[in-house]
């Protein structure tokens, strides 16, 4: 038990002492989620807007695979991606393996259906009376796209929230993909499974508590902006 | 027609920066020389790697970098061509991954021996028993066994030895537990259910060295020729993987078996206790 107490407050040692590898850890698992959650934002945000916004034929079938996704164990994520690039993978040549950037398109493959689906479920979620009011008062198409954009701009928030803890709280592509590698690709959750393998229970508890005040920090800025905007 | 220009520019933008990330990460590849190994938890865990390559690049100039795993998947490792050196201790798998053809002049640089631990009741009392006759007693009085049980060479050793004391593999029997984890994962559930594990006395060291010195489970087989751990450097075919750096793995294994590697290996300690012993012939 005593080890939570000291993991508490070597948390703070850590962060306030300047620790080298804690350091490098942090900007490893922020430049990872951050690349990662850019891209599926990019790829995710117009997708999840047309699986609810459109209507086409076999809609709710993909929605149902999306959702499914939500489920994907990360090491399997892992295991898909070491498959394609390892070097005798079909990607091999790409350098991937070991690498951050290989880290980031698992993260990818991981984050993208909370993207799709939070998005999705953010704009059904919008009052129906929205667009039929945008309607009436006349509005073209394009006003009514981008004001349901709009409309849905908090629904965005939450699902990239949602998206970045999953991220940054993933282990296992970052284990199998990124080989946790010190002063490379050795992220703050992979610190964490090397510290408890060591019987460093006391290290794995501040370790996990950098990574919540992380996670705090995004989501007080989302608090932030959702204030002002 | 709009609808398809902004799909084409999504399509874009993402195949830009995906392009430009893994410029910019492989960038390091080029220049500086990396050296990539895979090796066994045992050896990153007790911090011996950490030691010797801030040396080893002070002298050849290699950047050493390695992922620390169980020996099996190192070796699948060295077989998907993903790094360009092992450092592992499981004899057998060393020897088929070489007549495979996967595996280079394999070198052996040093060892250490594997213990079997307890709590200090010692319940099956197999205090100073050989190896042979401590797991038979094990097996027979049904105290818990906590194995490794993941391909790993202490897993290999373990199960070799199950099988010089004339009994079958244990699975399903209640007392033995196969937890699928590290060298210390694996101490710490033979610690919670009281029971035996055997593991590498320099992992032994490091759990006692968090211990404070006074861990709950300490040695009681010890210094038995079946318990003899050779950790051997194996470099990865360049015939059947030419993206290996084979010259780096050759000068890797040619400092670690030097005159000074070897002195390294020998003064690395832990608790004032010697970790590994280096062996490698001239």
């Amino acid at each position: 038990m005593e080890f939570l107490a000291e993991g508490f407050f070597s948390a703070f040692t850590l962060l306030f002492q300047g620790h080298a590898e804690t350091y490098d850890a942090i900007f490893t698992t922020l430049e990872v989620s951050s690349f990662a959650i850019l891209i599926s934002l990019i790829i995710g945000l117009p997708l999840g807007f047309a699986l609810s916004y459109y209507n086409f034929p076999g809609k709710r079938h993909i929605r149902a695979v999306v959702d499914t996704l939500l489920a994907l164990p990360t090491v399997i994520v892992g295991l898909l991606v070491y498959a394609f690039i390892t070097k005798k993978g079909p990607l091999g040549d790409l350098n991937l393996l070991f690498q951050t950037s290989g880290i980031i398109v698992g993260q990818i493959i991981l984050v993208i259906p909370v993207v799709i689906s939070l998005t999705a479920s953010g704009i059904e979620s919008l009052d129906e009376r929205l667009k039929s009011t945008l309607i009436t008062l006349g509005a073209s198409p394009r006003r009514i796209l981008l004001s349901t954009l709009y409309e849905s701009r908090f629904a965005v928030m939450t699902a990239a929230a949602t998206a970045y803890g999953r991220a940054i709280s993933e282990v296992g592509v970052s284990m199998m993909v990124g080989g946790n590698i010190k002063w490379h690709t050795r992220t703050i959750t992979t610190a964490i499974t090397l510290e408890t393998g060591k019987g460093e229970f006391a290290m794995g508890i501040a370790l996990g508590i950098v990574l919540l005040l992380i996670s705090f920090a995004v989501n007080w800025a989302l608090i932030f902006f959702r204030k002002r905007a | 027609m709009k609808k398809k220009s902004i799909i084409h520019i999504i399509i874009l933008s993402v195949l830009m920066t995906v392009m430009l990330s893994s410029s910019v990460y492989s960038a390091d590849k080029k220049g500086d020389k990396i050296l990539m190994m895979a090796t066994t938890t045992s050896t990153d865990d007790t911090g011996l790697l950490d030691y010797l390559a801030p040396e080893f690049k002070k002298d050849t100039g290699i950047e050493l970098r390695w992922t620390g795993v169980g020996t099996g998947k190192a070796i699948q490792m060295g077989v998907n061509c993903d790094v360009d050196v092992l450092l592992v201790h499981d004899p057998d798998a060393e020897k088929k991954l070489i007549t495979d053809g996967n595996g280079l002049n394999r070198k052996e640089l040093m060892y250490n021996d594997f213990v079997i631990i307890g709590p200090k009741t010692d319940p099956a009392r197999i205090k100073k028993m050989t190896v042979v006759k401590a797991m038979k007693t094990i097996a027979a009085k049904k105290a818990y066994f906590a194995s490794r049980g993941d391909k790993s060479g202490t897993h290999a050793l373990e199960l070799k030895l199950w099988k010089t004391a004339g009994l079958g593999t244990p699975d399903k029997e209640t007392w033995y537990l196969q937890t699928g984890q590290g060298m210390l994962a694996t101490i710490k559930v033979a610690t919670e259910k009281e029971g035996y594990t055997i593991t590498d006395r320099g992992t032994y060291i490091k759990y006692s060295a968090t211990n404070r010195g006074n861990p709950p489970l300490v040695i009681l087989v010890e210094k038995d020729n079946n318990l003899f751990n050779q950790y051997a450097a194996i470099e990865v075919n360049p015939a059947k993987c030419s993206n290996v750096k084979n010259n780096l793995a050759k000068e890797f294994i040619k400092w670690m078996a030097s005159a000074k590697g070897q002195k390294l290996i020998k003064n690395f300690k832990l608790e004032g206790k010697q970790l590994f012993t280096p062996n490698a012939k001239k």
